[in-house]
């Protein structure tokens, strides 16, 4: 689904990724870990389209078609949702408006007819079940003083309301309290399908006793230094991340 | 929610969609302007002589007068002597009824989505259409006289109730109020006339539709609301003009008179030709409006969207003379490309428990500079008077730009006075995060611009909120990415 080649890219000159490969296949989930910094936000909004990362090497390809020709819409409409670590807020914009717009746009570049105020009001309320969101909540402008949890749960309401195809979930359990990460994990998990695909960055090996990744990867310097199953987050959680630093910059320094 | 929706679904890549002009048989004013002009359109209205000398006073006054220059706007010396001064399609006699309107005309308004044939309307709305000079027709007023109700033109008005327009004709905004107001009172060729009787509810929403379409022709009209006691309505204002190279003038005196308890809900959707990209052409837009709360706990409510014209001079404003009377403004006001608008409102409070409320909000795009001037005037006796303004400048881009000129001035203790001011960017943030929902860029400056007007959306009735946000997504096309 996902082939990310030799990624490189750069914010106003400073190079931030460094050489990312990636494969993700339909059905996976994979885990993105590593320190702050090291670049798991810059890779999520490199895929996403964010015109202020210049990729400067490499390719992206994407159900075969190179993702990084596309416009940041088109790519949504292709099928790949961020979970923003940091929602942002649209004062005056209700959610159910913004996401009516958000659908119907995505539909139209599918070939499908626009979804008339019930048929979107009927599948709204079903979505809404799934990560038990408030209709009140909806009905308010867009993240405007939402509280952190609010914002990460309307994010994944969001995303099941898009039903994209490769979904990347930033730090999505980060502001979650306990019995919100259970819904939300579970949401997640209820999405899931063999024809879609879940990028999870995160620094809780918590999350992924819900979400039980395939691949985790540890992103260090724009680089992913280390792969393996689950496991290697418990290793992570138990040891930090000293011993794959370490091991990097003394065969950097070589 | 249907609303945006439908607005987003029209959005299409149009610029300005009014700048056709249509060729009809015109009875015009000489060019130029002199006491034979004004002479020349009285007689040609067949007007009383109290108001030839009115008009007459006002030229000799107008004459004495310097046009304003503290608005922060600049614009080429308009010549007036180049304008004509009225011009009106010529109908061989009055009509009495739409079905005696010439189609040609009707078919105008046909155009611009007006509908002016009472059994295909909305229900609800009465419309005074007037084109260049004239108004040409009138719906709803069978119904409406029912209730006592007048709503007509300004010249039927002078002719049917010559004793109500010499009561409150210039009694708002005097001829000696300001250069473009003692202009407009010499030289006004029609306008609406609407009187709501005491205690009555006015059951539909009134409405007048200007076009400018005569090519060199200031437009001139003058509108005239009286509520009596107890009585109330809701009036709209829509206005569209051709595109054209040269600029037009358009000054216009609006007149409201509030009674006790009255209530009075004037809305503008104003969409004059703005000028092209490269700022040539576009209408003057110097507008006087002013209401009087006359009686005691008396409300007047103005209502604004303004999008077009090259130049806006405006600010409604309201005398809150009456013991617990309201006066609301609420504002939108979008500039793009060489666009200039100085745009806000006067409140001056005199009598006790007054309270007014003032929400503007300017979006500037281009080179576009979008000023807000507002004044807020608390007399010696208006104990307790209380108000709240709130300014917010939107900015597209770095090229245009935005300015607030509060004025405040208190001569009463009591008074409690706030004043809130923000500026802010449309964030790249923002749209990233649309874009990546699937929603194309100009998509999600339309649902930005929409939330954050919101406030003065809401004010407006139903059908002109659609038009309003269109217009607003359509002025601001093109301005980001
Ligand atoms: N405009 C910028 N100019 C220079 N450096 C930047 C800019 N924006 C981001 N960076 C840097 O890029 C690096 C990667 O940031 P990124 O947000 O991708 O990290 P992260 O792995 O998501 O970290 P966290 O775990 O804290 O969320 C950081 O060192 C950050 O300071
Ligand atoms: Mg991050």
């Amino acid at each position: 689904m996902l082939s990310i080649k030799n990624l490189h890219a750069s914010i106003e000159g400073t190079p931030i990724l460094r050489g990312i490969n990636l494969e993700v296949k339909a059905g996976e989930v994979h885990a993105i870990m590593g320190p702050n910094g090291s670049g798991k936000s810059t890779l999520a909004s490199v895929l996403a389209g964010r015109e202020e990362y210049e990729v400067t090497e490499g390719e992206v390809s994407f159900n075969g078609k190179d993702l990084l020709d596309y416009s940041p819409e088109d790519r949504a409409r292709e099928g790949v949702f961020l979970a923003f670590q940091y929602p942002v807020e649209i004062p005056g914009v209700s959610s159910t408006n913004f996401l009516r717009t958000a659908v119907n746009q995505v539909r139209e570049y599918r070939g499908l007819e626009p979804l008339d105020a019930v048929k979107f009001l009927t599948l709204m309320k079903e979505k809404m079940k799934l990560v038990e969101i408030d209709q009140k909540l909806l009905s308010r402008s867009l993240n405007e003083g939402f509280s952190g949890g609010e914002k990460k749960r309307n994010e994944i309401f969001q995303m099941a309301m898009l039903e994209p195809k490769l979904s990347i979930l930033d730090e999505t359990d980060s502001g979650l309290d306990i019995d919100a990460l259970k819904i939300v994990s579970n949401g997640v998990n209820q999405l899931k399908s063999k024809d879609n695909a879940t990028i999870v960055v995160t620094h809780y090996q918590r999350l992924l006793d819900y979400i039980v990744p395939d691949y985790v990867h540890v992103l260090y310097k724009g680089r992913i230094v280390k792969s393996g199953t689950k496991e290697l987050a418990l290793e992570l959680e138990e040891k930090g991340y000293d011993w794959i630093k370490e091991a990097v910059d003394s065969e950097a320094t070589v | 929610m249907s609303k945006d929706n439908q607005i987003l679904e029209e959005l299409t890549s149009k610029e300005y969609e009014h700048g056709w002009s249509v060729n009809y048989e015109v009875d015009e004013a000489p060019i130029g302007l002199s006491e034979d002009t004004i002479k020349w359109i009285s007689a040609k209205k067949e007007e009383p002589t109290w108001l030839l000398d009115w008009r007459l006073k006002a030229y000799k006054t107008w004459l004495s007068m310097d046009e304003p220059k503290w608005a922060n706007v600049h614009y080429p010396k308009i010549d007036l002597q180049s304008l004509k001064f009225y011009s009106a399609p010529k109908q061989s006699k009055k009509p009495k009824n739409l079905n005696e309107v010439d189609p040609e005309l009707l078919d105008i308004y046909k155009r611009l989505g007006i509908n002016l044939n009472e059994q295909k309307r909305l229900q609800g709305i009465a419309v005074d259409a007037v084109l260049d000079s004239v108004s040409v027709a009138t719906t709803f007023k069978d119904t409406l006289s029912k209730l006592g109700i007048i709503f007509c033109s300004f010249s039927e008005a002078v002719k049917e109730h010559p004793e109500l327009i010499k009561k409150y004709l210039g009694s708002v905004v005097p001829i000696t109020d300001n250069y473009y107001a003692a202009l407009n009172s010499a030289v006004f060729s029609d306008g609406s006339f609407c009187f709501i009787p005491k205690g009555v509810r006015c059951p539909m929403e009134l409405s007048t539709y200007f076009r400018i379409n005569a090519a060199n022709t200031g437009q001139f009209e003058r509108t005239l609301i009286v509520a009596e006691d107890e009585s109330y309505c809701s009036y709209l204002e829509g206005c569209t003009a051709p595109q054209r190279d040269e600029n037009q003038l358009h000054a216009a005196v609006v007149e409201i008179y509030a009674g006790t308890h009255a209530e009075v809900k004037y809305s503008t959707v104003q969409n004059w030709f703005p000028g092209d990209k490269e700022g040539k052409g576009g209408i003057y837009n110097f507008v006087t409006k002013r209401g009087i709360c006359a009686g005691d706990h008396s409300k007047i409510s103005w209502t604004q969207v303004e999008t077009g014209s090259a130049v806006t001079w405006k600010y409604p404003s309201c005398i809150l003379k009456g013991d617990y009377s309201i006066g609301e403004f609420y504002s939108v006001a979008v500039t793009n490309n060489y666009q200039q608008a100085d745009t806000g409102t006067k409140m001056i409070h005199i009598g006790k428990n007054t309270k007014s409320r003032i929400v503007s909000k300017g979006i500037s795009a281009g080179k576009s500079q979008n000023s807000y001037r507002g004044q807020v005037q608390v007399m010696k006796r208006a104990t307790n008077a209380r108000n709240f303004s709130q300014c917010d400048s939107l900015l597209m881009g770095d090229r245009c730009g935005a300015h607030t000129f509060p004025y405040i001035d208190i001569n009463n203790p009591s008074a409690k006075v706030e004043h809130e001011a923000t500026t802010s960017k449309i964030g790249e943030d923002q749209i990233f995060y649309c874009n990546q929902r699937g929603i194309a860029t100009e998509d999600a400056v339309a649902l930005i611009v929409n939330g954050y007007a919101k406030e003065v959306l809401n004010q407006l009735p139903m059908e002109f909120a659609v038009e309003a946000q269109k217009l607003l997504a359509l002025t601001l096309e093109g301005s980001v990415g």
